[in-house]
């Protein structure tokens, strides 16, 4: 009970990272309905630069942690969305009306560009750093094992749901959100009753963007050890936690994100750790076959 | 390529410096913005930990050429005459496309005898037939690809799963029961269909996308598999000591073994281990004949016939009583199989294989081959498979940047010619004008 509790745990704090992750693919699949490749590598890009603003702010021996911490968020963010903003308007504006596989295509080549250029940039070797917020307690204990809960882990799902709760605000409420929803029903009518539906869409990739260095930041915080290759398997699972929730909806892309954390939690801790990926995927696939739709996604109409 | 909408009637130059000063300014800005944390500062790994490292010269020089590229850019763009509908690129390579469109089949014959005399020519050495075998099994496993991607139009990601089953299998009954290459060659393409199917069955029903990124997880699910299980597939370490192949029974060493006689032998001629490379040279040309003419053929059959139509438009098939299902499923695991082919060659020529070569990198590479030459088009993957894949080869000293320009490459041919670089899907069949024309298309080399 006790070690299950520990992996829920766990699981949950991993699941937040897939889930912000995932919330940029289903934003940008619902609007423009491409897999945005790239999008692990602007995740990747948002842990460098949370270690790159850490090490700006002296370090271990920053003046004070909660500030630095700040800085580390807010810088990352503007950086991150200033490369999630270039990323759509080099490669994926020009190719708006292109056949269907275009920007795909192009997002692939995005995704090798920008990985292979933060490797020339910051060298291939793994980036470590010690942990900034350290302890916690244990709030359960069973037969001698300690269930902890840490602090980080705490901050990191005060920080999740916070950021869920003025995200939903944002869509549901704010005429930028109303534009955005707008797009995604239908851009010419969008266009026609006076959206710039340009702007909104950069909007959605810098919003994306934004919310992947907060991923970035917790993995860097929580792990303390990224390298240039991050992006990829956690792009590719943050993509199947958006197919999973159902894409195109931002509830369910933060539900499929905890549910592929708690799966690759629980399958490591009671079956073998080096098939997890294997079980995610599988996973993926079953839910595709039995659910296309995901979990909380509509379905899609055909029309001649 | 920020592009100001373009103003209809060329208005003086003077009126619109403003504009265009404005628009250097914001990218060289956003330039600085983008380097400032990757060029201009880095992370230097010490044994004591991080440790900051400014470079402001580099990023001067990074911002410098963000500056000079946008500039010449809009010279280029403002060039007094130049026509504004269509990239200069696309433009030069239109008659190239259409004279290769009209004059394929005698290109391809040339083509064809150029390459098989071409190692018997003062260009062979052994180098240039080592590039040009890689070139052949990236054409082949293009035009593999190409049966999926290009005419039913189903996106696979994880093509690169076919390539190494395929190629596990040769190397496992090699080495393991010691069969030949030519036993295994049939048998490894069967397993890469057979895997295809399995895969194919459950995931055809869904959409394109879901497609995608399903195979991209078969992808990585084989390449977890043949790192893990350690007793069968030698885990990280790969399969070594994988047997070449034979010319009818003849081996290609200085001496053979028991009872056997070996190539040189045979005709006659002094032991050069060149022999093998263009042998093997010869073995990946004729599989990726083989592969073209089988494409080439099946397209005029009702199942290649069927497979364009699915991919135009599934709904009016299906309303036409094709089964969407079966015939996706019979282009997956004819792709697959040809995949499979190509991966036992890989393995007998390596010699040794390891789940290192069978990475995502490599199905975005074939995928990019395919794409970038055209959807459809046979020769357009010839060509890209020569700029993706000969070309990093010819510049290896900048090894370093060789992934990066590669990436890079990858939008640029999108932005500017979205539909490859050879673009041009004919109906293999027309009405009126010509005629019932049957379009010719394809290279048979």
């Amino acid at each position: 009970m006790a070690y299950f509790l520990q992996q829920l745990i766990n699981g949950l704090t991993l699941g937040a990272i897939y889930g912000l992750i995932a919330i940029g693919y289903t934003m940008v699949y619902g609007i423009i309905g491409m897999i945005n490749f790239a999008h692990g590598e602007i995740y990747m890009i948002g842990a460098f630069l949370a270690i790159t603003t850490y090490l700006v702010l002296g370090g271990a021996e920053m003046a004070s942690v909660p500030l630095g911490l700040m800085a580390m968020l807010v810088v990352s963010m503007v950086f991150t969305a200033a490369y999630g903003w270039t990323v759509e308007r080099l490669a994926y504006r020009p190719l708006r009306g292109s056949f269907r596989l275009a920007p795909l295509i192009s997002a692939i080549g995005m995704s090798i560009a920008l990985q292979n250029y933060v490797q020339i940039t910051q060298g291939a070797r793994v980036k470590s750093i010690q942990p900034i917020i350290q302890g916690g307690f244990e709030i359960y204990s069973q037969d001698g094992f300690g269930v902890q809960l840490s602090y980080l882990q705490i901050i990191i799902w005060l920080l999740t749901v916070g950021l869920m709760i003025a995200f939903t605000y944002l869509i549901t409420s704010t005429s930028l959100g109303r534009q955005q929803r707008a797009c995604e029903q239908d851009r010419k009518m969008a266009a026609l009753v006076g959206v710039n539906v340009d702007r909104t869409i950069s909007l959605t990739f810098v919003l994306g963007a934004t919310l992947a260095a907060v991923a970035g930041l917790i993995t860097t915080l929580y792990y303390g050890v990224i390298d240039f290759y991050v992006g990829f398997l956690a792009g590719m699972k943050a993509f199947t936690a958006a197919v999973l929730g159902g894409i195109g909806s931002l509830p369910g892309a933060m539900l499929g994100g905890l549910m592929i954390g708690l799966i690759e939690a629980f399958w490591s801790a009671y079956f073998t750790i080096e098939y997890k990926d294997v079980a995610t995927f599988g996973i993926l696939v079953l839910v595709l076959i039995f659910k296309p739709t995901g979990f909380l996604g509509k379905p899609e109409v055909e029309k001649v | 390529m920020m592009t100001i909408a373009p103003t209809s009637a060329p208005a003086g130059l003077a009126s619109r410096l403003g504009p265009l000063a404005r628009e250097l300014g914001v990218t060289t800005f956003l330039g600085a913005v983008l380097f400032l944390p990757f060029i201009g500062l880095y992370s230097e790994n010490l044994t004591s930990g991080l440790q900051l490292v400014k470079r402001w010269e580099d990023w001067a020089w990074a911002i410098g050429a963000v500056f000079v590229g946008r500039l010449l850019l809009i010279v280029w763009r403002e060039w007094p005459g130049r026509r504004r509908s269509t990239g200069a690129l696309g433009a030069a390579l239109r008659p190239v496309g259409s004279f290769l469109r009209y004059n394929m089949t005698s290109i391809g014959l040339i083509a064809l005898v150029l390459a098989i005399a071409f190692p018997l020519t003062s260009f062979g050495n052994r180098y240039t037939i080592d590039v040009a075998t890689t070139w052949m099994i990236y054409i082949m496993l293009g035009w593999g690809l190409n049966i999926v991607v290009g005419l039913a139009g189903l996106l696979d990601l994880g093509y690169v799963a076919f390539y190494a089953v395929g190629a596990y299998s040769y190397a496992l009954l090699a080495t393991e029961f010691g069969w030949s290459f030519w036993v295994c060659l049939p048998l490894a393409g069967l397993f890469a269909a057979f895997f295809g199917v399995t895969l194919g069955f459950p995931v055809l029903r869904l959409r394109g996308d879901y497609l995608a990124i399903v195979t991209l997880g078969f992808g990585e699910i084989i390449r977890v598999i043949l790192l893990n299980w350690v007793p069968v597939t030698h885990g990280p370490n790969g399969v070594s000591a994988i047997p070449r192949p034979s010319f009818f029974g003849f081996e290609f060493s200085r001496t053979a073994s028991d009872g056997a006689m070996t190539f040189h032998q045979l005709l006659g001629i002094d032991y050069s281990p060149l022999h093998r490379v263009i042998f093997l040279f010869y073995v990946i040309l004729a599989l990726a004949v083989l592969t073209n003419l089988f494409t080439q053929r099946i397209r005029r059959l009702p199942v290649g016939r069927a497979w364009e139509a699915l991919r135009e438009d599934e709904i009016a098939c299906r309303s036409l009583g094709i089964n969407p299902t079966n015939i996706k499923l019979s282009a997956f695991a004819l792709g697959a199989m040809f995949g499979g082919f190509a991966g036992s060659f890989f393995a007998t020529r390596q010699g040794f294989i390891s789940p290192e070569s069978f990475s995502f990198m490599e199905s975005a590479v074939i995928l990019a081959i395919v794409v970038l030459g055209g959807m459809g088009s046979q020769v357009g993957v010839v060509i890209a498979a020569f700029v993706l894949v000969v070309m990093p080869e010819i510049f290896r000293e900048f090894e370093q940047y060789r992934m990066l320009v590669f990436g890079a490459a990858m939008v640029a041919v999108m932005v500017w010619r979205p539909g490859g670089l050879l673009a041009y899907r004919d109906p293999t069949l027309r009405l009126g004008g010509k005629k019932g024309r049957v379009a010719p298309e394809g290279d048979p080399a």
